[in-house]
């Protein structure tokens, strides 16, 4: 990679956009190439795992992380709801790499627990405004032809949703791990409808999920049509229960509220209905009093995941800058990175697969000298969308919308790495 | 297996993926029973559509509000620590601190009894009666000064019931109101003189640490 004649490029232009000194580059290149002094025993000693058999084969039939790896963990705020039922946790974006989120590590949002459910006793209805009102078993579905494998990112519209006031949570984990990207196993939703045969006057399909809160929301049928997808895999292995075992809907690029877990049931008619989670919740209340309803489509939004406040800078020198951007509208086309609040701005490099309605990567490799860095990232997608700035946002929305913020980041980087939350002119 | 016999297999297996069955309906699953439908379709919609028959008097609805809501949601629908507060906050809404409640903020009652009946009380759904839950909407409606002490909620007067914030809705104009968010070369250099740090995190201090959390309230 260090002889990819674009990382040079990139990183000259970076640092000549922005002036770096010739002081400040000698003492990156110095504190890189710092001589060893002493020998080092991680090497001159025998280590026990040198000596030592390791587990053996069936020590962990269902494989976990390294025990050196347990600070990796979702987290939640506890202040910010009355229970634990009815609460969400955070993905630990600033620790995670590539574009997959690791199953056990997607974010959790329930609204009356995450129930335990027997597959063998769930079924799946499709009623309403159909030719036949059917029930499907779990082996009914998987039996389905046309299945299919896609990742799409889920956003909960309410990520974010904290800092509409100013910046509150030190942590990307916090301010923006209400998201996650996984590649499902399933079927479209249109096979399932059209199995049922959705009538003329069939204008909308409410899913509704199995648990407690019996999640509803209403979705319309060209969607329903186009894109969603009626899933029982996430990441190659079975849904896991907080994510919707054994079945949810997947509503691409959408917001994450209508894609209802432990699916049940998929009514087709021929209004929307205006249930709680589409009038008391998830609509963006606007300075004026007024009220943006069926905001579903999540805008485009990126964060730079290190440096963050959970993940410092540690060395002068080389550093890699990492983040993830994502649009509901489409493909992520560009993501540019500043580190001066916005006066300059690079583009940053692109790596894995870059797919639409996906979070993608991004990176930019750096050399830091020391100085105090006020980092962004902005987000293009391919309808020409860029991701504005808090300001902006609250220009047209005010500050009591709760939903969608996607604004740009600052991370303030001070000269000792130390890296927090704030906002800036 | 004999040769002839594998042959015969095969050419049903060829015929078996041969046979198009995207094409048609692949008849899997099986047709709702009435009674599995009505056990699952319990949505009700503003024009109160889906609605069961009973009706549900304010009065019969505080007591029952007392029971089985207060202890959350307050005896006045103020809402208990971070419990949703039901009652009140009209006029709060373009204010600092907007109180959404179901007589400030809700379009329509039917969400109000829809909610009930699928997922209230919280920890025991579907726990109460079709009418037990006309009452406690009556009673939440009476609660915002929707309808009067005496007023009996019925499937029949249901849908003549309107709140007041209904027209305050209006459908995602994103495309339109935020056009100037579609740029074709967002500024790279010299785009703004200065930037300075005009709020942190750090001052408000509610992010959690390792081994404790902070409750604010």
């Amino acid at each position: 990679m260090d002889h990819d004649p674009q990382f040079q490029k990139s990183r000259r232009g970076f640092l000549g956009g922005l002036g770096a000194t010739a002081a400040g580059l000698t003492l990156a290149q110095t504190s890189s190439a710092r001589a060893q002094a002493k020998p080092d025993p991680a090497i001159t000693e025998i280590q026990d795992w040198n000596r030592y058999l390791g587990d053996g084969v069936a020590a962990n039939p269902y494989g976990k992380p390294s025990k050196f790896e347990k600070h990796v963990v979702r987290r939640d705020v506890e202040w910010l709801t009355a229970s634990r039922e009815s609460s969400v946790n955070f993905t630990p974006l600033h620790a995670l790499d590539g574009i997959i989120t690791p199953n056990g590590l997607c974010f959790e949002r329930h609204h009356g627990g995450a129930p335990e459910i027997d597959p063998s006793k769930h079924r799946l209805m499709i009623n309403g405004l159909v030719d036949k009102p059917l029930v499907f078993t779990m082996e009914d579905l998987k039996r389905f032809p046309g299945r299919v494998n896609k990742v799409f990112f889920l956003e909960c519209a309410a990520n974010g949703g904290m800092e509409w006031k100013g910046a509150q949570l030190n942590g990307c984990q916090f301010t923006h791990g209400m998201v996650h990207n996984v590649m499902y196993t399933g079927i479209p939703l249109k096979v399932l409808l059209d199995e049922a045969g959705v009538k003329t006057n069939g204008k909308w399909v409410m899913p509704e999920g199995a648990d407690s809160s019996a999640m509803t929301r209403s979705i319309p049928i060209e969607k329903a049509m186009q894109d969603c997808l009626v899933v029982w895999g996430m990441n190659g292995e079975a849904l896991r229960q907080e994510q919707g075992y054994p079945l949810r809907i997947v509503v691409p690029g959408w917001e994450g509220n209508m894609w209802v877990k432990w699916l049940r049931r998929i009514e087709v008619g021929d209004q929307p209905w205006h249930h709680r989670e589409e009038t008391s919740k998830y609509t963006d209340l606007l300075a004026d009093g007024r009220s943006r309803r069926f905001t579903w489509i999540m805008d485009a939004k990126s964060v730079v995941t290190s440096p963050s406040p959970q993940a410092p800078l540690k060395f002068k020198g080389p550093n890699v800058l990492s983040g993830l951007a994502w649009s509901g509208r489409g493909t992520i086309r560009r993501v540019d990175v500043t580190i001066d609040g916005g006066k300059n701005w690079q583009t940053a490099r692109l790596d894995g697969p870059v797919l639409p309605l996906s979070l993608t990567r991004f990176y930019v490799d750096f050399d830091w000298d020391g100085r105090e860095m006020l980092i962004q990232s902005r987000a293009m997608d391919d309808t020409g969308y860029v991701q504005p700035t808090k300001d902006e946002l609250r220009k047209v929305r005010g500050l009591n919308s709760i939903y969608h913020n996607n604004g740009i980041q600052t991370w303030l980087v001070r000269s000792n790495g130390e890296t927090e939350n704030v906002e800036i002119s | 297996m004999s040769k002839s016999r594998k042959v015969a297999a095969f050419a049903l297996f060829a015929a078996l993926l041969a046979t198009p069955a995207l094409a048609g309906k692949t008849g899997l699953g099986r047709e709702a029973l009435p009674e599995e439908v009505a056990a699952w379709d319990i949505d009700v919609r503003p024009d109160g559509a889906g609605l069961p028959p009973g009706k549900g008097s304010v009065r019969d609805g505080e007591q029952l509000y007392l029971q089985q809501c207060a202890s959350c949601h307050g005896e006045f629908g103020e809402g208990a620590g971070r419990w949703p507060v039901l009652v009140g906050g009209q006029g709060s809404l373009k204010s600092e601190g907007p109180e959404k409640t179901i007589g400030s903020f809700w379009p329509y009652a039917s969400t109000t009894f829809d909610y009930i009946k699928r997922a209230m009380p919280y920890g025991n759904a579907r726990s109460l009666s079709d009418d037990d839950v006309y009452a406690i909407t009556a009673f939440l409606l009476n609660q915002n000064g929707v309808v009067k002490d005496d007023f009996v909620l019925t499937k029949e007067n249901f849908s003549k019931v309107r709140l007041p914030n209904e027209q305050a809705f209006f459908d995602d104009d994103r495309e339109k109101a935020e056009r100037h968010f579609w740029q074709k070369d967002p500024c790279m250099k010299n785009c703004k003189p200065d930037a300075k740090v005009t709020g942190r995190a750090r001052m408000i201090d509610v992010t959690p640490e390792d081994g404790k959390s902070i409750k604010v309230e």
